[in-house]
Parts: C-alpha cells; sequence; structure tokens
C-alpha cells in the first residue's frame, strides 16, 4: 500500500480497540467505521482520548487490543512508515534543518516515488505558497507553516489523512480562513479526512460527520445539525453549543409525545424526539430556541411554558443578547435573543415567561439527573492517591 | 582547561539566553567601571603569555629580552615542546571522538527511554564532576599499578574519555530534551524507517549539540594536567611539558603554542557568535 | 547549572518509551566505560591505602588490612586544613569578586545583546590558554624582581625584604583568579534569568535599592551562587598546582594535593597517598552535603 499513491480515500474501519497507558485507560472499546472519502472529525475536551486514538490510527502508539482496518487491510500490527497514512501535526512538526521544499518531499523521496520535487511542487501550489519553496520553516508564519504542513501530507497522497487540532496554534481570524481552505482542499484531492478538535464550531463547520467523545469512547456520532437538534447525552447537549435541561418522571403518555413532569410544570417533548419514554427522564431546549413573554402567554398545546422567572443577568454580545434567568422549580434557564431591535427586550430583575415549540425539544438517554458539564475538582488527597497508584502499576509492569 | 571549567562552559552552552529586558534607567557609572576592571584583571595573564612569546629569551623567559618573531617560526626549536603538543593534539582527539559517541548515546537513552536504577545512573554521570582531579589521577593510577598496566599515551586516553563522557552526556541531553519528539513521529509518519529517521532528521538536530560536545571535550582534554600527570609515565603532553619546565625555566616557544591554541579558540567562538547572530538577523528580516 | 543539569528538565516534554534493547545498548557501553575507569579506581583507592609495605623492596605494597595508613591524617592535618582554608578564602572572594560583574552582564547589559555576548567572551577567555601557564604569568608579574613589586617597594607600600610568591597570600590570590569564571558563569545564568519586573515589584512595595537586592534578587539568584561555590571549592580545595613551589606558593603553604602528588609520584608511598586522597574525597563529600543543606537547593542531585 506504502509504495504507491491511493487513488482515493480508503475506508477506516477500528475494531473494538482498547488503549490502557500506566495507570489510566485512553481508549475503551471503540468501533468506528469511516467512509471513504468522508471528512470525519472527532470532538470532545482535552483528555477525552481523541488524540490517541489518532495516534493508534497513525501506528505511533501501540493498540492495547482490537484492530484497525484501512481500505479493509488490517493494518494493526504494522509500523507507522509502512501505513498509507499521513498526519498534520498540532505543531506541525516541520523539520527546522530543512528547506520547505524539501519538508515537502520528504516523504515521496522515502518511498523512492520519480519526481518527488515536482510533484511537491504541485502539493505546494495547491496550498499557495509555492514561491516560498525555498525558505526554512522559521522563516514562515504560522499560518505558512500549517499549509505546508498540510502539504507535506498531502502530497503522499494517503489513503487516509490525519489532522491533530492543526488549527489550534492560529488565530480566530486565520483559522476562519484556514477552515475553508481545508475543505475546499479535501474537495479537491477527495481524501479521507480524520480530523481532531476541541472546537465544536471548527467541527460543525468543517465534517461530514462528527463523532463527540468524552472519558474514551465515542458518546454519539453523526451530522453536525443532527447532533445539534437531537444531542442524545447531556454530555453533548453541552459540549455541543448549550442547552436549558430538565428532569422529572414521566407524567403522562399520547401516541406521539410525552409529558414529564418537572416540579409541577408539564414540559412536553415528541416521542421520536426523546431517547426513552418511562422513568425519569432529562430533556432540554437550546436557548435560542426559547421566546421571552413579559405578561404571562395563553396557554398553548403546541409549546412549551416555563414561568414567571426573574431575569437575574443580560450579558450583550453582539448578534445576541443572553438573559439567565431563575424559574421556581426548573432552576436557571438560559434565553439567547437575537438582537433585532435596540437595547434589551427585557431589563435585569424583570418578571418574565419563556415558551418555546414543543417540536424544539429533546429527551436525553441519561438516567441520573445529568451531571454537571465538568467533574467537580477531585480533592488532592484523591490525587495523591490516584498517583501512586498509577506509579505502583508502572513499577510491577517495569 | 580544567574539568570544573568544562563544567561551567557545558552550562554556558546549554543555557539558551532569555531576551528579557533590563531596566535601562539612570545607571550609575560604579558598575561599568567595576566590570571594565574585572574584565582587565581577567585578561592581564593572557595578555602577559601572549607578549611573552614574541621575547628573544635565551633559555627561561621571565625577563623582557627584545621583540623577535623567532619563537613563532621556530616554534620546534625548544627541545620536546612540539612532540608534547602533538601528544596533546593526538590524546584529545581520540578522547573526543570516544567520549563524544559514548557521552550521545548516554545522553538519547537517558531523555527517550525509561528504565531502572536512573537515579543511581544520574548520579554516577555526576559524580566524576564533583570528585577532585587529584583524586580521579590517583584513583586511576592505583589501578593501573595494580593491575600492572604501564603508564603511557593508551592510560592517558583512558583516563581523558573518562572524565569527558559526563561533560558531553550534559551538553547534549539538554539538546536532545529541547527536540520535539513530533519531529521524529513525523519522519516516521511520512515513511521513514528507523535508521533513516536517525540519520536525517534525529543527528542532523542534534549536531549544534554534539559538535559543542566535541569541542568542550577537546579542550579539556588538551589543558587537562593533574589527571594526566598521575598517568602519563615519561610521555608528556603538553601541560605536563609545563609543568616539568617550571622548574628550570619555560621556553618561549610555549607561550607560541598556547597563544596560538588560544587565537584559534578564540577565533571559533567569535565566529559561532557572529554566524548566530547574522542568522538571527536573517529571520528577523523575512519573518 | 550543570551541577543542577541532571535535574532539571527544561524544554519539551518528552514521553520515554520502555527502553527495551535499544536503551540497554545506548547505555551500557559508556556506563561500562565509567564504572571500569571512574568506580573501579575508587574502590582501587580504598584497597591500596590499606596496603602494608612487602619486603625490602622499596616502593612496593602487598594486600592487607593496615587501617594505620590512615594516620596520615593526623600526620598532615595542618595541609589538610590549610586547604579547606585556602578554598573557603577564594571560594568567599571569587563571590565577591564575581557578583557585580555577572550581575552587570547578565541584568545591567540586556538592552546591549551583543555587548553582553562579548563580556562572556572575555570571562571564558581565560579558559582558552593553559592554566599552567596562566599562573606562571601571575608567578613571573608578582616576583621579586618585578616592576609591580619593585614599584610598591619604592613607595614603601611594601617592606624592602617582603615576598609577595610563596606566601599563603600569592596561593589563595592564584586559586581566586583561576576559578573566578567558574564562580560568574553559574551566577550569570541565573541572574541572566532574573525577571527584572520582581525587582520593580520590590521597588513598588516600599523597598529601598539595597533591601530589594537583599531580599529579592539574592534569593532568586541562589541557585548560581550555590552552582558556583560548589565548582570553585571542589577544584580549588584539590588543586595543588597553585601552592607548589614551582608556581605560586612556598614552603609554609603545600596543600592536601601537594602531599598526594609527591606521595605517590616521589616517594612512591602509594598507601598514603591512597588514604589522603580518600579523605580529601569523604571531606568534600561532607562538605556539600552540609552546604547543600543549609543553603536549602535540594534537587541538586
Amino acid at each position: 500500500m506504502a509504495g504507491a499513491f491511493a487513488e482515493a480515500g480508503a475506508d477506516l474501519e477500528l475494531v473494538d480497540l482498547h488503549k490502557r497507558f500506566p495507570g489510566f485507560t485512553a481508549i475503551e472499546e471503540m468501533n468506528l467505521v469511516i467512509p471513504a472519502g468522508s471528512f470525519f472529525a472527532l470532538l470532545g475536551p482535552s483528555g477525552c482520548g481523541k488524540t490517541t486514538t489518532l495516534r493508534l490510527v497513525a501506528g505511533l502508539e501501540e493498540a492495547t487490543s482490537g484492530r484497525i482496518l484501512i481500505g479493509g487491510k488490517d493494518v494493526t500490527e504494522t509500523k507507522p512508515y509502512q501505513r498509507p497514512v499521513n498526519t498534520v501535526f498540532q505543531s506541525y512538526a516541520l523539520f527546522p534543518h530543512m528547506s520547505v521544499i524539501d519538508n515537502v518531499a520528504f516523504g515521496l523521496r522515502r518511498r523512492g516515488i520519480s519526481d518527488a520535487k515536482g510533484k511537491s511542487h504541485e502539493a505546494l501550489a495547491l496550498v499557495e505558497l509555492d514561491h516560498l519553496s525555498a525558505r526554512r520553516p522559521a522563516q514562515l508564519s504560522g499560518g505558512q507553516q500549517q499549509r505546508v504542513a498540510l502539504a507535506r501530507a498531502i502530497v503522499n497522497r494517503p489513503a487516509l489523512l490525519l489532522l491533530d487540532e492543526p488549527l489550534g496554534a492560529l488565530d480566530l481570524k486565520l483559522r476562519r480562513q484556514m477552515q475553508l481552505e481545508l475543505k475546499s482542499i479535501q474537495d479537491e484531492v477527495g481524501l479521507t479526512f480524520l480530523h481532531v478538535t476541541h472546537d465544536q464550531e471548527e467541527a460543525m463547520t468543517m465534517a461530514d460527520t462528527v463523532a463527540v467523545m468524552n472519558k474514551g469512547r465515542i458518546e454519539q456520532l453523526g451530522a453536525p445539525e443532527m447532533l445539534y437538534e437531537l444531542p442524545r447525552t447531556a454530555f453533548v447537549a453541552n459540549f455541543l453549543g448549550q442547552s436549558n435541561l430538565f428532569t422529572g418522571p414521566v407524567s403522562g403518555t399520547t401516541a406521539t409525545s410525552i409529558a414529564v413532569d418537572v416540579e409541577g410544570t408539564r414540559i412536553v417533548v415528541p416521542k421520536a424526539r426523546a431517547e426513552r419514554h418511562t422513568g425519569t427522564v432529562t430533556v432540554g431546549v437550546r436557548p435560542e430556541k426559547l421566546t421571552l413573554h413579559t405578561e404571562a402567554p395563553e396557554v398553548d398545546s403546541s409549546r412549551n411554558l416555563l414561568g414567571p422567572g426573574r431575569v437575574i443577568d443580560v450579558s450583550f454580545s453582539g448578534v445576541s443578547t443572553q438573559y439567565i434567568l431563575a424559574v421556581p422549580g426548573a432552576g436557571t434557564v438560559t434565553v439567547f435573543a437575537q438582537n433585532m431591535g435596540v437595547g434589551p427586550l427585557v431589563a435585569d430583575g424583570a418578571e418574565v415567561w419563556v415558551s418555546w415549540s414543543v417540536d424544539h425539544g429533546f429527551g436525553l438517554e441519561d438516567e441520573a439527573p445529568p451531571a454537571p458539564r465538568f467533574d467537580a475538582d477531585t480533592d488532592t488527597a484523591t490525587i495523591a492517591v490516584q498517583k501512586k497508584r498509577a506509579l505502583m502499576s508502572e513499577l510491577e509492569e517495569a | 582547561m580544567t574539568l570544573q571549567e568544562g563544567a561551567v562552559l557545558a552550562d554556558a552552552v546549554t543555557a539558551p539566553k532569555s531576551r528579557r529586558r533590563g531596566r535601562i534607567g539612570r545607571t550609575s557609572w560604579i558598575l561599568p567601571s567595576y566590570t571594565t576592571l574585572a574584565l582587565v584583571f581577567l585578561l592581564i595573564p593572557i595578555v602577559y603569555t601572549i607578549v611573552f612569546s614574541f621575547n628573544n629569551s635565551i633559555k627561561s623567559n621571565i625577563s623582557w629580552r627584545g621583540f623577535t618573531l623567532d619563537k613563532w617560526l621556530n616554534v620546534c626549536s625548544a627541545q620536546n615542546v612540539c612532540q608534547a603538543f602533538g601528544n596533546s593534539l593526538l590524546i584529545g582527539g581520540v578522547a573526543t571522538v570516544v567520549a563524544t559517541t559514548l557521552g550521545t548515546m548516554i545522553a538519547i537513552a537517558l531523555v527517550r527511554y525509561r528504565f531502572r536504577f536512573r537515579a543511581a545512573i544520574s548520579l554516577l554521570l555526576f559524580l566524576p564532576m564533583a570528585t577532585p582531579e587529584v583524586v580521579l589521577g590517583s584513583g586511576l593510577a592505583s589501578e593501573f599499578l595494580g593491575a600492572g598496566v604501564e603508564p603511557g599515551l593508551l592510560t592517558i586516553m583512558i583516563a581523558h574519555i573518562m572524565f569527558c563522557i559526563s561533560f558531553v552526556v550534559v551538553t547534549v541531553k539538554a539538546r536532545v530534551s529541547s527536540l520535539d519528539p513530533a519531529l521524529e513521529e513525523a519522519g516516521r509518519d511520512l515513511y521513514g524507517s528507523p535508521g533513516q529517521v536517525f540519520l536525517r532528521i534525529t543527528f542532523p538536530l542534534l549536531l549544534p549539540g554534539i559538535i559543542a560536545a566535541a569541542l568542550l571535550s577537546f579542550a579539556l582534554s588538551f589543558d587537562d594536567f593533574i589527571i594526566t600527570y598521575f598517568n602519563s609515565g615519561s610521555v608528556q603532553t603538553f601541560p605536563t611539558f609545563v609543568y616539568v619546565s617550571a622548574a628550570r625555566g619555560i621556553p618561549a616557544e610555549a607561550n607560541v603554542i598556547a597563544s596560538a591554541v588560544f587565537f584559534i579558540a578564540i577565533v571559533i567562538v567569535i565566529t559561532q557568535q557572529l554566524a548566530a547572530a547574522v542568522r538571527r538577523r536573517r529571520l528577523a528580516r523575512t519573518a | 547549572m550543570a551541577f543542577a543539569a541532571f535535574a532539571t528538565e527544561t524544554a519539551k516534554e518528552q514521553t520515554p518509551r520502555r527502553g527495551g534493547k535499544i536503551a540497554l545498548l545506548l547505555l551500557v557501553p559508556g556506563l561500562l566505560y565509567l564504572g571500569l575507569f571512574f568506580l573501579v579506581p575508587l574502590f582501587s583507592l580504598v584497597f591500596t591505602s590499606l596496603q602494608a609495605p612487602s619486603g625490602v623492596n622499596f616502593g612496593q605494597f602487598e594486600a592487607a588490612f593496615k587501617i594505620e595508613n590512615y594516620a596520615v591524617f593526623g600526620q598532615y592535618s595542618e595541609q589538610i586544613l590549610r586547604s579547606f582554608l585556602y578554598a573557603v578564602l577564594a571560594t568567599v572572594f571569587a563571590l565577591l569578586f564575581s557578583y557585580p560583574l555577572a550581575y552587570f552582564i547578565g541584568v545591567k547589559a540586556r538592552p546591549w545583546p551583543l555587548l553582553q555576548n562579548l563580556m562572556l567572551v572575555l570571562v571564558i577567555a581565560p579558559f582558552f590558554i593553559s592554566f599552567l601557564l596562566r599562573t606562571i604569568a601571575w608567578k613571573s608579574m608578582l616576583s621579586d624582581e618585578s616592576p609591580f613589586v619593585t614599584g610598591l617597594k619604592a613607595i614603601s607600600l611594601l617592606a624592602p625584604d617582603a615576598h609577595i610568591t610563596g606566601t599563603p597570600f600569592a596561593v589563595v590570590f592564584g586559586l581566586t583568579y583561576n576559578f573566578i569564571p567558574f564562580m560568574t558563569l553559574p551566577l550569570y545564568a541565573s541572574l541572566e534569568r532574573l525577571d527584572t519586573r520582581y525587582l520593580e515589584a520590590g521597588s513598588d512595595l516600599y523597598a529601598k535599592p539595597f533591601t530589594t537586592f537583599r531580599t529579592v534578587t539574592i534569593p532568586l539568584s541562589m541557585p548560581g551562587i550555590v552552582s558556583g561555590v560548589l565548582l570553585t571549592f571542589i577544584p580549588a580545595a584539590g588543586d595543588y598546582v597553585n601552592a607548589s613551589r614551582e608556581f605560586l606558593g612556598g614552603t609554609g603553604t603545600a596543600m592536601i594535593g601537594n602531599v598526594i602528588e609527591s606521595n605517590f609520584l616521589l616517594s612512591n608511598n602509594y598507601p598514603a597517598a591512597a588514604a589522603l586522597s580518600i579523605i580529601l574525597m569523604l571531606a568534600i563529600l561532607v562538605i556539600v552535603l552540609v552546604y547543600v543543606r543549609v543553603s536549602g537547593t535540594k534537587d541538586l542531585l
């Protein structure tokens, strides 16, 4: 495989992949199929195992168990230089002692491919940097270095291109520009891209499919809109954008919907949009789907209604304004409202109601009430104990 | 250069300079004047040694008897001095090659691999730098004596390699740990086999550190006296030649050799400094 | 600090791999070498120090357990004490000489990097000329016939029958001069890293310049002071070139190094020389450990 150019991208298949480091488990039982030619993003907070997954695919780490297949061929046991895979590293990892063109030609030369220089110039032209081919990496700006790293990887026409937070070091404006460029290059060359990032906006704008990872597993996988509109777990609901979540027992069921009793308030969610239909259920709605009312609105069976509550914080952010309400029984509720007019809709301290269309709600699969978005800080004694255990297990293995 | 001179030099080589601005403010004249005087004081014996390499001395080189270029043109006319110098070059060359190789291997292993007895190994590498030379010298001499090895060129080389290794490790280790492991990973990712990655990426990137370590080793070996004296037998190196001649007067030819070595070393240092400055400027211009 | 270089990890985070055969292959040759030619000699010294004279031949010894050899400690206690006294004096003088110098180069000269580098080159310049010739140069300049000494005598700053060479003063002077760069460079290295914003914070918080120096600058440069002191003290205590009669010393200035040299190389009294080496090594070890303890730098080893 490594001897020739891949004509198109190849499928990547992870089967029961498991990776344990001394002291902790990075990935547990991962099963994943990434179809050829797609732009796939692995999204998650730092330490969720997304970078480890990437390194396993690249061959830079060895899996504890499980298999990795590229284009149907098992590559689990092969070395990184034998895999038809290339990586754009987070730090770019451009060789500082070589010129830009020698950096790009490195992989071609190692494989003994003819006309390495010409092909490298073509790749540099693709990222619009051919005029800088004689420079050293240190003489380039961050965005230019990123593009060289990209050219150095795609010039090899790998079956699979791995991107490890490649835009993390760039400033916001440049990042947006590079996102678009990356996307168009992927359309042009048609390779399979596997992109690792902690930036939800980046993942959603670029990828066809996003997998949200947490604590070594994939929580949910799907098209960006689907993930956003219908998150399945509290983690996804809060990591991908923000959500208002309410927990309570199911108090009534119709053919098409369930009703949840949240401290006396009835919240209705369509059955098709709820993971579970009995027991204690957590339901949610996105803040921008909420409508603010200064007077109690009329009861409407197609809308859920909360209130009255009090506005406890108003923060202006240009396009929209965020209101935080304290609603007795339901807790705090966040509302985003577009700034169509001038000035806030309601003032701090005002009494308000909120409503939203029943069709915009979603029901989560979590059984317990949603955990806070981040774990509570572990106290130092626990950390010390964990460290000690990790060391002990390391010593035993050595 | 003596052993501990190596330690501070290894430091100067390995410590990257910060470019934090100081307060320019109102600097009093006391500190600059003191610094000037202190630097002049440090240079006095060097100037003396160089000046007296031009002395038209007869036997001992103590009082000034007029300027001559004779000693520079006929360095080898003084008995044994050139042979001693040659021995020093030979010993320095061999010690540098062997110590740099062994030390670089250890430095890579220390940074890149996990293994047991790390602390003990670090201690073993640190101790030679903290042991007085007279102890190192007499220890080796008593080992050779016990084993019945005649002191000579070989025993001097063995001794020099021993004390150079630690300094090579310190110097190269700093370079290895500042090397981004992602660079080697990128090499493997781009179809480089382990051998190719070492040859084309790791080694070229470590080279400045290895060269610095080699220069340091050579300087240490070239100027070592105490350890050499205990293990040299009848073989003379340049420093033992100076020591032995001290009783009856050191010939001006010794000053010539020392001065020449001094100039070469200064040229190397200044060239390296200028090259670095030019590189910095070029980077600043294009980036 | 070279001394601390084995303990401190700066720079890129590395993920050390568990080393199998490769690590072993890289480590073994060098470590074996150090074991054979550094550790074995130390044991060999212990062994030699316990040997007893054999038969009639002068300079011939055989294995024994003659602990009495360590009586050299009493016999040469004067030279041993003198070594440490001279070393301490040289260390103190070198510190006093070097601190302002290092401070100027490392802190005040920061706006002029080229000047900074030039001054550093001048500080290490003595390294590039033979240690022995430097010392001989001082001997000539301080000899009785030198213009400097005759001048001092002419203006009656020195008694007509006084000497400089051959006195303890000359030996301590030589030790100080020769080891100044060992003190200056580590001091420079730590002062160069000193963030001057701390000094500004000190003066902002109502500290007079001297108070800021005492309470901020000195503590922050402590690693440099510790390294410099060790790098000066250890070689100075073991030195025998400065104190020898052909260089700056005289009959009453012999240090422990001179005694080891003459016992080993002149009178071939190997057990005595070995015993003295071991005493020197142990004494330095104890002093270094106590010093490191007191100065509070624990991560030295």
